[in-house]
């Protein structure tokens, strides 16, 4: 951000580090003095930081609007986007990587556990049309939830306490992405993805802390697409029960 | 749709950038039966490609006065919605003249639409504000045209995706070091593994320049000169899914003249100046105040909405040193060998263009790089399907 020298000051950056071939266990803390002003973000600092003082700090980031959810990461220990986060008030701030998520580099996680979960529910998701008349939905569209607006992120799985501790959760994104292909199904048949996420590491396996919508930064609200997976399971679930053997 | 398995070639191509004109090489020669490195210094599209507001053009927005460009964009605009499924919420773009001056440049911008092969039709005041409810509503009348919205970052992800699968090596995290030349001939790169701190040399057949707006400071490294000028320009998003089609203001090109929903945003854009260094563009406070100015002359509920970012992305214009705003460069691309241009074998530099025509500057570098190999492969990057950009980073 350009902001006028007299709007800046100074704000100490703890950073997170951990390279290839170091202790896996543990993080290293490096320490870089940045100015910033009143719009300066946590993405604008360590773009500074890595071009003016420390060009081997890895970070992902590529849209800089909270649009592609590459710059997850815990500042000051709560889950947020880099690039539409303030330098918090303070003389200091610490940032580290997403929890949950295996570091590649620093703040750079690995996302592939976190998209292979995608893929079984269902991803891609775009919603080609908005125009009622060409929508397979027809009617009644903007009372659906807009899940596609999941910028996987993994911010959700960094904040869940039930992923902390049990990795073969499938998570709340890809619970949340497969509510959306149930809810608003666009012509693709919801059974298989309903009968996979009927599953004690899927559907049932959430605690509602809620932690998952609190820190979404794209208001997908995943938490309540697990309630309403868990309806549509139970359901379903009835439905198979009372088919005497009928059509499954 | 079969895809032929072309024969494979003894050559290894490096590309070094990976942007969307990078991740689309990638793929193009990996279908030509190349074999291809790709490194990039930090995750992929994270220069100039992931920070554009994700308009698929139609072409309109240039049919006037970068004939050529307008017409590669309903192009590839075309070609996109094929190999792309699943990618483009393709609600259309409305140009809406708000003032007599833009009524009177319509029949121009209508007749150089048509001239360029963009279906466009006319579109009454009161139908407008139909199909876009939040519009201005002393707007006089409006075209829509077959424009589309994308995520920035997911349509190149697909490109990256495919030729990974197909065996392509994509290296983010590689910073390099060093071209390493010989006699004029450019024969592989030095790269830093940003991820451990190793360094290494990688050997190529030849090395491509796909840096978009740092095309020159690699093309430095061979002694080699490139005519890019980094143009930034300014975006601004707020809160608020404020329409659901591009919309556009009729008129020539200028700041703040685009509104592009992306998922529960709108994106307002751009504003246009030159730069030397495209590390260093800074977000001007005065240009993002102009896009929310003449961004609230189309959608007036943008004037108060509230901020959520406001970023700088550099075009990497071709063009003369001395052009100052950047508005006068003409938005197409170039391939340039430099042997013909600098005497250096080995080495070619993609640059200019835009993220619509990421497919077609693949493919015209894939046809020069045949060329100077000496491989007859036909490109066929038309008619295959891309893989979803889950596949980039799934196992």
């Amino acid at each position: 951000m350009t902001d006028t020298a007299t709007d800046l000051r100074t704000t100490r950056f703890v950073v997170a580090r951990r390279k290839g071939g170091d202790d896996p266990d543990e993080l290293r803390y490096d320490t870089f003095d940045v100015a910033v002003g009143p719009h300066t973000t946590i993405l604008d600092s360590l773009v500074a930081i890595r071009r003016e003082l420390d060009p081997t700090l890895s970070f992902r980031h590529s849209c800089f609007h909270a649009s592609c959810g590459t710059c997850g990461m815990r500042v000051n220990g709560r889950e947020g986007l880099a690039c539409v986060t303030p330098v918090p008030a303070g003389a200091e701030v610490t940032v580290e990587p997403l929890a949950n998520i295996p570091i590649v580099s620093d703040l750079v996680v690995d996302m592939q556990a976190f998209y292979d979960e995608f893929d079984e529910a269902g991803r891609p998701l775009v919603r080609a049309s908005e125009s009622i008349a060409a929508a397979e939905t027809a009617e009644g569209i903007d009372e659906l939830g807009r899940f596609e607006d999941c910028i996987e992120c993994g911010i959700c799985l960094s904040a869940c306490p039930v992923a902390g501790s049990d990795p073969r959760y499938v998570g709340p994104a890809a619970l949340a992405a497969a509510w959306r292909l149930i809810d608003e199904p666009r012509g693709a048949d919801p059974g298989p993805v309903l009968r996979l996420m009927d599953d004690e590491q899927a559907a049932w396996r959430c605690h509602l802390a809620w932690e998952c919508s609190e820190a979404c930064p794209s208001g997908v609200d995943p938490a309540a697409a697990i309630m309403r997976l868990r309806g549509a399971a139970a359901a379903a679930r009835a439905r198979r029960l009372f088919s005497f053997g009928g059509n499954r | 749709m079969t895809i032929t398995r072309l024969p494979r070639q003894p050559y290894h191509i490096v590309i070094v950038g990976g942007g969307g004109t990078g991740g689309a090489l990638a793929h193009d020669l990996i279908l030509r039966g190349f074999r291809v490195t790709l490194v990039e210094r930090g995750e992929v599209t994270s220069g100039t490609t992931g920070r554009h507001h994700g308009l698929l053009h139609s072409g309109a927005r240039y049919a006037v006065k970068d004939r050529e460009s307008a017409v590669e964009c309903i192009e590839e605009r075309t070609i996109l919605g094929k190999i792309c499924p699943d990618t483009f919420e393709a609600n259309d773009g409305l140009f809406v003249a708000i003032t007599d001056e833009d009524v009177a440049y319509e029949p121009l911008f209508f007749e150089s639409c048509l001239a360029s092969g963009i279906p466009a039709r006319r579109v009454s005041r009161e139908e407008a504000l139909r199909l876009e409810p939040y519009l201005n509503p002393e707007l006089k009348m409006a075209v829509q045209v077959p424009d589309a919205t994308m995520d920035a970052m997911r349509m190149p992800l697909r490109f990256f995706a495919s030729a990974k699968a197909g065996g392509a090596i994509i290296r983010p995290w590689t910073l390099v070091t060093e071209l390493l030349v010989t006699d004029r001939l450019v024969s592989g790169i030095r790269v830093r593994d940003l991820t451990n701190g190793t360094e290494e040399e990688i050997r190529a057949d030849l090395v491509v320049n796909a840096t978009g707006p740092w095309a020159e400071q690699l093309a430095v490294m061979a002694g080699c000169d490139v005519p890019i000028r980094p143009s930034p320009g300014v975006l601004l998003a707020v809160r608020g899914r404020w329409c659901n089609m591009v919309v556009n203001r009729l008129h020539p090109s200028g700041d703040g003249d685009i509104v592009v929903p992306q998922r529960g945003l709108s994106v307002v854009g751009t504003s246009s100046w030159v730069v030397e260094d495209p590390d260093d563009l800074g977000v001007p406070e005065d240009h993002v105040e102009r896009m929310y100015v003449e961004g609230a002359k189309m959608i007036p509920v943008i004037r108060t909405a509230e901020r959520r970012a406001a970023w700088s992305a550099a075009r990497p214009l071709i063009g003369s040193k001395d052009a100052d705003s950047g508005r006068e460069l003409s938005r197409t691309f170039k391939c340039f060998d430099h042997r013909e241009t600098d005497g250096v074998e080995g080495f070619v530099t993609i640059s200019g263009g835009k993220g619509t025509t990421l497919r077609a500057m693949a493919e015209t570098t894939a046809d020069v790089i045949c060329g100077k190999v000496g491989v007859e492969a036909p490109c066929q990057t038309r008619e295959v399907v891309t893989l979803p950009h889950t596949a980039y980073y799934a196992a």
